[in-house]
Formats: structure tokens, sequence, C-alpha cells
């Protein structure tokens, strides 16, 4: 009560903390513009601004000559772009990306259903663990460790032949397209690592959008005469689908601009990664390897508006 | 009568804790039928093992007859009025209130209008476009009311419907809640924590402590004539005179219990019943006021009309109260 009742208003802190501290009461937008000025400079000019300049580069042209950029405005790059072989590689790298969205959501799912529902305290420790886990380990190292898993003579060869599954497998790999010598040199082999590198990506913005749906919407929609499939289409799924396609724009934008994983493990034909980065570095075209660039920005652009009219983000 | 709900030595223990241990309840068809009681004492479990959400560990449930363990909600004929509402919020109004019949494969023009009727027998016509983060919280509450009854089910549970509403609105409700059972003859099962929203409304009150249900009847008897102290205490705060006090009234019983408008702060009349106190409390109430008495180290509680005068805090007074308002408990 004492120290309460000397003074109705308490006399000014000394220093200039207590002072600065005054200032920004009395001022909460100067604050305000204090907290965002750096990091807004910084997106907009360090991280905006460098990638507006590098696709920028792509209405320049190389002269097939001398190997020098010209600088002026043409669109000769674009239609280099889409020439045959171009179009083939960004095809190729649209449709893996797509599969490995697809089915990373797929496999997703259910595990990020049950961390949201039933996994408490060590459990829901345990859940993040294993998730996260991965992520701790270099990616190089995941990726030629999966390279020996996936070999002729790897450990899931063996376990095909110890289940007496060998023909599966190799009728697998006698396929068109998806097949190859064996699952390390093959599309399947790409789109396996693929899905097990970008799988946390997906797991975790599923799991923290299920963890928003209350559990009486699952209740009420039950009570109202909904089967469980019932249930999972109209309420589950549209109040999961914000997460669903947080998780698809990683493993979707990230397949789109890998070049290490298609190196390594696959068949020897281009991702678009692999060729830019053969266009910026050996070739030394710098028009289009930005003009390769702007491919997934134009795709994930496309994407984000299609879910939007799609209703994606209306539960947000 | 025919039976809506039979409980039949149901239990529901969650490990050692006995959420709802051995009710017995049978609830007939058209009753408007409330379950009372603090929070944590079954109520809401019962309700719950009525709707399919939580299975009994023991014991039996027949809803119309039929056996009800083991029966998923959404093959019941029953539906909730969920305590928050539990709107889909990626759904209009409209498409909320039809929820019930498309997942039943009703056509769409049948289902629409069906919803548009239901949400202008809730009072909200043309609300259909709008989304539940739209509404208020009384508008919320009856578009859940409107989309359990769509569906036209046997039985009504209604889990606190109304504790999210201030006053004036929480008691317009309860009487169109008790007007629109009247008018559609549907089971009404009705879960509060408010003794008076119970006793206004209901026909028969199941009074729940820990667990069990401690008294079962209609308001009237519930409110005269509550069998435990722990009936007396949550449905309308009642004296309860101790055995000390008993024996001087001449009353045969360890405990009894005594409304505090049953009691006046005069002098006894022809063959009135007396005990000599001091004022100890006093505070107003509106229409009474609330006199705190001690007898003895005992306080009763003393409802006295607004417009008679009370004595200053302290000086003597006579209570008196009739034989019959007297009514001996079964325990403490």
């Amino acid at each position: 009560m004492t120290i309460v009742a000397e003074s109705i208003i308490l006399p000014e802190r000394r220093g200039s903390a207590g002072r600065l501290s005054d200032f920004f009461w009395r001022h909460p937008h100067v604050l305000l513009a204090a907290l965002l000025g750096p990091p807004l400079l910084w997106l907009g000019i360090v991280y905006l601004g460098s990638l507006f300049a590098l696709l920028l580069q792509s209405f320049f042209s190389i002269d097939d000559f001398s190997g020098l950029i010209n600088y002026e405005f043409t669109l000769a790059t674009y239609r280099q772009l889409l020439s045959e072989t171009n179009l083939d590689i960004i095809i190729r790298t649209v449709t893996m990306a797509t599969v490995v969205t697809l089915v990373s959501a797929l496999i997703a799912f259910p595990i990020a259903y049950y961390a949201a529902r039933y996994a408490r305290g060590k459990w829901k420790v345990l859940f993040y663990l294993g998730v996260m886990l991965p992520l701790w380990s270099s990616y190089l190292v995941k990726i030629y460790a999966w390279k020996l898993i996936l070999a002729k003579e790897g450990i899931f060869t063996w376990f095909f032949e110890k289940l007496n599954l060998l023909w599966l497998l190799d009728a697998w790999l006698v396929l068109p397209v998806v097949g190859g010598n064996s699952l390390s040199v093959s599309y399947t082999g790409t789109f396996i690592v693929f899905v097990y590198v970008w799988m946390p990506f997906m797991i975790l913005p599923i799991q923290a959008a299920l963890e928003r749906v209350p559990l009486n919407l699952i209740e009420a929609s039950s009570d109202l005469g909904g089967t469980p499939a019932q249930t999972f289409r109209y309420v589950l799924f549209p109040l999961a689908l914000p997460g669903i396609v947080a998780g698809s724009i990683f493993t979707f934008s990230l397949t789109l601009g890998d070049y290490i994983i298609p190196q390594i493990i696959g068949s020897s034909r281009l991702f678009i990664g692999q060729a830019v980065y053969a266009q910026q570095g050996t070739a030394g075209n710098i028009p289009l390897a930005a003009a390769f660039t702007v491919v997934p920005i134009v795709i994930m652009g496309l994407y984000l508006w299609m879910a939007k009219r799609m209703g994606a983000f209306d539960a947000l | 009568m025919t039976t809506a709900v039979l409980f039949d030595n149901v239990s529901r223990h969650f490990g050692a804790i006995r959420a709802v241990d051995r009710v017995n309840l049978d609830i007939a068809e058209g009753e408007f039928f409330a379950m009372l009681g603090p929070s944590g004492s079954g109520k809401t479990t019962c309700l719950r093992l009525m709707a399919g959400f939580e299975q009994p560990t023991g014991g039996h449930i027949e809803i119309f007859g039929e056996t009800a363990e083991g029966v998923p909600p959404y093959r019941r004929s029953v539906n909730t009025v969920f305590q928050d509402y539990a709107l889909f919020p990626h759904l209009s109004i409209l498409d909320n209130v039809a929820y019930g019949l498309m997942v039943k494969g009703a056509g769409r023009e049948e289902r629409l209008k069906a919803a548009e009727d239901a949400l202008a027998m809730v009072k909200l016509p043309g609300y259909g476009a709008r989304r539940p983060g739209q509404l208020s919280g009384g508008q919320r509450q009856r578009v859940a009311l409107a989309r359990a009854l769509v569906n036209k089910p046997k039985v009504l549970l209604l889990d606190e419907p109304l504790g999210a509403l201030d006053l004036k609105l929480r008691e317009q409700m309860q009487e169109e809640l008790k007007s629109l059972q009247k008018s559609l003859g549907i089971t009404f099962v009705f879960v509060t924590h408010d003794q008076g929203e119970a006793l206004s409304m209901a026909d028969r009150i199941a009074v729940f402590n820990e667990g069990r249900i401690q008294q079962l009847g209609r308001p009237e008897e519930v409110y005269n004539q509550p069998k435990t102290r722990f009936v007396a205490d949550f449905v309308g705060s009642s004296n309860v005179l101790s055995t000390k006090l008993c024996q001087r009234l001449g009353v045969k019983a360890s405990f009894a219990s005594l409304r505090p408008e049953a009691i006046a702060l005069a002098p006894p009349s022809n063959g009135a019943l007396s005990l000599a106190g001091t004022i100890a409390g006093q505070s107003f109430l509106g229409a009474t006021n609330r006199v705190v008495v001690d007898v003895d180290g005992a306080r009763i509680a003393v409802a006295s009309p607004a417009a008679n005068a009370v004595p200053a805090i302290g000086s003597p007074v006579t209570i008196s109260f009739a034989a019959r308002d007297l009514h001996p408990m079964e325990d403490a």
C-alpha cells in the first residue's frame, strides 16, 4: 500500500533508455517504423531488388559469336526458352514437381493428422523430432546415402529380393520414362528422393492447419449425419486446404528449383535447376538462365491464383 | 407414453475418473428435460453419450427402444446444438443449415428450400448468404438451432446453448426455445448449470453431482423438496438447518431445508415455527432484500420483500415460517 500511495504519477525513469521508452510510448508509429524499416529495406533492396535485376537480364540477349551480353531489350531469349529442348526441360520439371507435391500431400496428411489430433506430451516431441531431424543433417549426405540405397546392389533391391518381389521391381524398371538400369538412375529414384527431402515442408503446414480445426466441427458433421468420409470431404479437407496449399508451395517450388538431386540421382536429362546452372556457369548465357528462373515464378503465380479462385484461402 | 431416451445403470469412466457413474434416466417423448449441475458433474458427458460422441463403459442406453451402444453419431436420429455452436466457418449460413440434408443425399433445391424455411423459423430469414463470422453470438445460436432442427431429429440435445448470451437475449431465447419445443413436439434434452434456466424451461430436471443424479423430478419438487443438501444448495440456495436446530424445532430428521422466501422477519402467528437471532447482513436484490440472520452461529438467509423495512445490523429479530416449508433431507 505505502509504495503505491506515495505519488499518483511515478517520476520519469532515469537514463536514455527510460526517455526512449516514454518517447516510443507517445509515438507508436515511430516505434513501428524503427522496427520495420531495416527488414523492409533488406527485403526491398537486397532481396527483391537483386531478383528484379536478375529478371531484367532475361530481356537481354547473348551474342552467339562473341559470347557477350547485348544490353538491348529483346524477347529473343524467351524465343530460345520455348525451343523444343528447353520446353522439354520445363515440362519434365513441372510434371515431376506436380507428382512429388501430390504424393507428398498424400503421405503427409495422415502423419499431420495424427500429430495434430492424437499426439500429446512426449509423442508430440517425438513427432517434431522425427519430422525435423532429417533437416539437421547435410542435404548432400542424405542424397548420396539415397544413391547407395537405390543402387542395383543397394538395400532396396536386396529387400525386394528377400520378399521375392524382384520381378516387380524389374517390371517397373523396364517401363519407359519412369524406368532405367536401376532406381538410382531412373526418374522413379529422383521422385523418391524429392519426396523424402521435402516431406517436412509438407507435414508441418498441414499439421498447423489441422491443429486450428476445432474438434467440435468434426463432431458437428458427424452429428448431422456425415459419415467419416463425408466429414473429411466437406469439413476437414476444406479447413486443412490452406495448410496443404502452403505445403505444396514449398514442395512444388523447391522441386522446380533444385539442381542437385536430379544431378546425383536420375537420368542424365536436365531439370530446370540444372539448366539454369549450366547456362549461367559453363555456357555463360546469363539471359537464358534468367529466363529459366522466370518459369517457376510464373508457374507459382498461376498456381496461387488458381488456389485462391478455388477458395483455398476462404477459411483463413 | 413412449420412452425417448433410456439410461440403464450407465457409466462412463475415464481411467480413474468416474464422469458418469451408474446413472438411470427415462426421458419421455415430447418432454423438455433439463440436466442441471456444476461443471464436471457429468451432465455434458451424459449428453455426449446420447449423441454418440462417447461410448458407455458400463450399462445400457436405448433411444426410442433401440440399443444405442456402438452406434456412431451419424446413424442416430439425434441432433445437437453445441455450446459454442460449432458452425462450419468455411460454409455460408445456408450451407451450414443444409449440411445435414446434403450429407443424407437430398437434392440441392430441396435442401436449400428446407434450410430457408428453418432460418425463417428461427427468425433469421435472408441471412443465408452470410458467413458465421459475420453474425453475432445470438444469431449464431439461432443458426445452430436451425441446423439441428432442419433434420427433424427425434431428440434434440442442447449443450448449454444460452451460456454465451447476455441476460436479456438469454431470457428471450428461453421463451422462444420453450415455445418452439411445444409447437414441434420434439424431445429436448437441455444441459445447463443455470438453475433458473432449468426451473423455468424444463418439464423435469435431473440434478447432477459427481457423476450421479442427486434428484430427478418436476421443477417444483426439486425446488421445494430437495432430497439432499447438494440439491438444496445448488437449486436456489436453500437454508440447510443443522441437527441441533432441527431438534430445537421438533423435526425428526438430521437435516432439513428451508427456502429463504418461506421465512418472514416477524413473530410467529397461529402455529408457525420461530427462531430468535440477530441481523448479520443485508443486500438489496431488486424485488427482495436478502437478509442474513445469525441464529446461535448458524446463518440463515431470508428473502424479505423490498417494501418491508429491514432492522439495522446487530439488532435482535424473530424469524418465523410454516412447519410445512421445512423439508427433511436424506443426508447432509
